[in-house]
C-alpha cells in the first residue's frame, strides 16, 4: 500500500456547551485505504465527520490533509480541497435535476465578470455528470428529470457520483445504505468496491457489520467520544468489533477512553 | 406509469417521461378563459354579438381589437412587476406582504424628487421640498426610489435570514411600517405635479414595456445563471444548499433586496403614470402579485415556478378583469371569480403533482 498519509488528525475535539461529544481524536488514512468508522448512536462518528469536513468548527486538535495542515472555514473549503462528502441527510435539492444536484454550490460559469449573475454552463456540467456517472456505473437514462422523481437508492447513487465528478482526494460517507433497500444497498457498495479499484480513500461510518467487514481494511471504533480501537480487518471478526463498540473492550493504547 | 423491470436491480434508473411543462397548462387555462368570454359576447342576448378578442367592427388594421389586447395587459403591468419579485421570494420558500405599502411609500418618496417648481405660472401647491428639489433629472427620483426599495429589501431579507423571523411575519411588520411611512411623508397630503420626464416613464404603454423587459431579463437569470440556480436550490432544500456551499443568508438578503427594488420600481412608474402620489395607493398589489404568481404555478412551499408561469398568471387576472367588464359584469363578480380561480389554481397544481410523483 502506498505510504502517503491522506487524512491526519491529531486531539481533535468538539464540545457543545457541555457534552463532550468528540474528545481527543487521533486519526489516520492512506492512500488507497477504506477505513469504516463504527460505534453506537452518540458516539461522535458524524461529530468527527463534521470536524474534518468543516461543516462545524473544532473545540481544538488539528488536522492535516496530504500533510498539510487545513483549517476549513465551511464545508465548501472541504470540497475545494478535495474531501467529498456523502452525508447520513441526503443533501440534496429536489427540484433540480442530476447535474444541477453535482455541482451546486460549484457550478461550472461563464462570463464570470457578472458575479452573481454569471451564466451557468449547462452543457459542459452535463458531459462532466455523464463521465462521472460512467466512472461509477451508476446509469441515469435521463440526467436532465429532478431528483424528486428517483427513489432513494438513485438519489444515494447521484449523491456518490459527485465524488466521481470532481476527482476528489478523499472520499467521506455517512451511513450511505441505512435508507436503502437490499438491491440499492448492493448497488451502493458496488460503487464503494469500484472506487476501491482506482485507488480512491475512503472513510465509511455504517452500522452494517457484514458491508464493513466486505468492503473496508481497517475499522475505528468510536465510544462516547473517543477513539476505542484500531483493527485491522484481518486481525478481527464481527464479534470482536461489538465487544469494542459496547465497551466490553477496549484496546491497551486507548484505555484512558473507558 | 415508470419502467423498472430492466436492467440489474437498481442500477438502472427509472425511465420518467420528460414533463410538458407547466406553463403549457396556464397558457392552456388562459386560452379556454378567453373562449368562454368569446362564446358569452357571442350568446349572451345583451351583447349584440360583439367578440372579445377579434376586431369584428373594422376598427383596426388587425384581425384582433388591439385596444382590447392593450387594456388586458396595461391594467396588470404595473402589478406584474412587482409579481416578478415576489415570485424569486416564494422560490426561497418566502413571501413578500409589504410590496403594496413599497409601492405607495416609494411613489411619495420619488415624486418628492420629481415635481416641477412652476404649475401653470404660479409656484407648485403640492411641493414637498423647496425649489432645490424641482425640476431634477428623471433619474435622480429614480434612483432615489429604487435606493429606497434596496433598504427596505435588505431590512426584510436581514429579518427573515439573521433573525430567523418567519417571511410572513416580517414582512406583515414591514407592510404597517411601510403604510405608516408613507402617510409620515406629507402627513397625508398627495404629491403632485411631476416633470414631463418623470410622467413619460408611466405614459401610454410604457408599463407594459418595463414589465415585459424586467420580465425578459429576470426570465434569463432566473433560468441562466448561478443566482437564479441558488434560488430554487434554497427552496427545494435549504439544508443541502448550505452543506453545498452556498451562503444562504446573503442569497435570501439579496432576493428580498431585488423584490422590493422591483416593487419600488412599480411605485415610481404607478406614480407617473398617475401624475400623483397618494399614501392609500397600491392596496391589495401584494396579494394580486401573489396571486399572480400561484396562477402561474409557483409552490408556496419553494423550489418551483418561473417567470413565464407568472407573466401567464398576470395575463390571466388581466384577461378576466377585461372579460367582466366586456360582459358588463361588475367588480363584485369580478373579486369572485377572481378568489375562485386562484383557489382551482392551486387544486388543479397539487393534483398534478401527486400524479407525476
Amino acid at each position: 500500500m502506498d505510504d502517503v498519509v491522506v487524512l491526519k488528525t491529531e486531539n481533535l475535539t468538539k464540545h457543545y456547551g457541555g457534552v463532550h461529544a468528540l474528545e481527543g481524536a487521533d486519526f489516520e488514512i492512506r492512500k488507497g485505504e477504506h477505513v469504516a468508522i463504527m460505534g453506537d448512536n452518540g458516539a461522535g462518528k458524524s461529530t468527527f465527520v463534521r470536524q474534518i469536513t468543516g461543516v462545524e468548527q473544532r473545540t481544538a486538535g488539528k488536522v492535516w490533509l496530504y500533510g498539510k495542515e487545513v483549517n476549513f472555514a465551511g464545508p465548501l473549503d472541504a470540497r475545494e480541497a478535495g474531501i467529498e462528502t456523502v452525508f447520513q441527510t441526503l443533501a440534496l435539492a429536489d427540484d433540480l435535476d442530476v447535474p444541477d444536484n453535482l455541482f451546486l454550490g460549484r457550478e461550472k460559469t461563464f462570463w464570470n465578470f457578472l458575479g452573481p449573475f454569471r451564466f451557468l454552463d449547462y452543457k459542459g456540467m452535463r458531459q462532466a455528470t455523464l463521465a462521472g456517472l460512467n466512472k461509477t456505473g451508476v446509469k441515469i437514462p435521463n440526467i436532465r428529470n429532478s431528483i424528486r422523481n428517483m427513489s432513494g437508492g438513485q438519489r444515494q447513487c447521484v449523491a456518490i457520483a459527485r465524488t466521481a465528478t470532481f476527482h476528489s482526494r478523499l472520499t467521506i460517507m455517512d451511513e450511505p445504505t441505512a435508507a436503502l433497500g437490499v438491491q440499492e444497498t448492493a448497488q451502493v457498495e458496488n460503487i464503494i468496491k469500484t472506487l476501491k479499484d482506482a485507488g480512491e480513500p475512503l472513510i465509511l461510518i455504517s452500522h452494517n457489520m457484514r458491508q464493513v467487514m466486505d468492503l473496508v481494511d481497517r475499522i475505528i471504533v468510536f465510544r462516547r467520544g473517543r477513539i476505542c480501537a484500531n483493527l485491522k480487518k484481518e486481525e478481527t471478526d464481527g464479534q470482536d468489533v461489538v465487544a469494542y463498540i459496547t465497551g466490553a473492550k477496549t484496546q491497551a493504547e486507548y484505555a484512558d477512553a473507558a | 406509469m415508470t419502467d423498472t423491470s430492466h436492467g440489474t436491480g437498481g442500477l438502472t434508473f427509472d425511465k420518467t417521461k420528460r414533463s410538458w411543462p407547466n406553463e403549457m397548462n396556464i397558457l392552456f387555462a388562459l386560452i379556454i378563459i378567453v373562449v368562454i368570454f368569446e362564446i358569452m359576447g357571442q350568446v349572451l342576448p345583451y351583447m349584440n354579438d360583439q367578440s372579445f378578442l377579434f376586431d369584428t367592427r373594422g376598427r383596426f388594421d388587425s384581425i384582433f381589437n388591439e385596444a382590447r389586447l392593450k387594456i388586458i395587459i396595461l391594467q396588470v403591468a404595473i402589478i406584474g412587476i412587482i409579481a416578478l419579485g415576489v415570485t424569486q421570494v416564494i422560490i426561497t420558500a418566502g413571501i413578500d406582504l409589504s410590496s403594496g405599502p413599497l409601492v405607495a411609500a416609494t411613489a411619495m418618496i420619488a415624486m418628492s424628487f420629481a415635481q416641477t417648481e412652476l404649475v401653470n405660472g404660479n409656484p407648485n401647491p403640492k411641493a414637498v421640498f423647496g425649489v432645490w428639489a424641482m425640476d431634477l433629472p428623471v433619474l435622480l427620483p429614480v434612483v432615489v426610489g429604487l435606493l429606497f426599495g434596496a433598504m427596505i429589501g435588505a431590512i426584510n431579507g436581514t429579518f427573515v435570514a439573521y433573525f430567523r423571523i418567519p417571511p410572513f411575519i416580517a414582512t406583515l411588520g414591514m407592510f404597517l411600517i411601510l403604510r405608516g411611512i408613507a402617510l409620515w411623508w406629507t402627513e397625508g397630503r398627495p404629491v403632485s405635479f411631476p416633470t414631463e420626464g418623470y410622467k413619460f416613464l408611466g405614459s401610454g404603454m410604457m408599463p407594459v414595456v418595463w414589465f415585459l423587459s424586467l420580465a425578459a431579463v429576470f426570465h434569463v437569470i432566473l433560468r441562466y445563471t448561478v443566482y437564479g440556480k441558488h434560488t430554487y436550490a434554497i427552496g427545494s432544500n435549504e439544508e443541502a444548499a448550505r452543506m453545498s456551499g452556498i451562503n444562504v443568508k446573503r442569497h435570501k438578503v439579496m432576493v428580498y433586496m431585488i423584490a422590493s427594488m422591483l416593487a419600488a420600481f412599480a411605485g415610481v412608474v404607478l406614480s407617473a403614470k398617475a401624475s400623483t402620489a397618494q399614501a392609500g395607493m397600491g392596496e391589495f398589489y401584494e396579494l394580486f402579485a401573489i396571486a399572480m404568481a400561484v396562477i402561474g404555478g409557483i409552490s408556496l412551499t419553494g423550489g418551483r415556478g418561473s417567470i413565464i408561469g407568472t407573466v401567464l398568471g398576470a395575463m390571466v387576472l388581466g384577461v378576466i378583469r377585461s372579460g367582466f367588464t366586456f360582459v358588463k359584469l361588475d367588480g363584485s363578480y369580478q373579486l369572485m371569480a377572481m378568489g375562485g380561480i386562484i383557489i382551482a389554481a392551486v387544486i388543479l397544481d397539487q393534483y398534478r403533482q401527486r400524479n407525476r410523483a
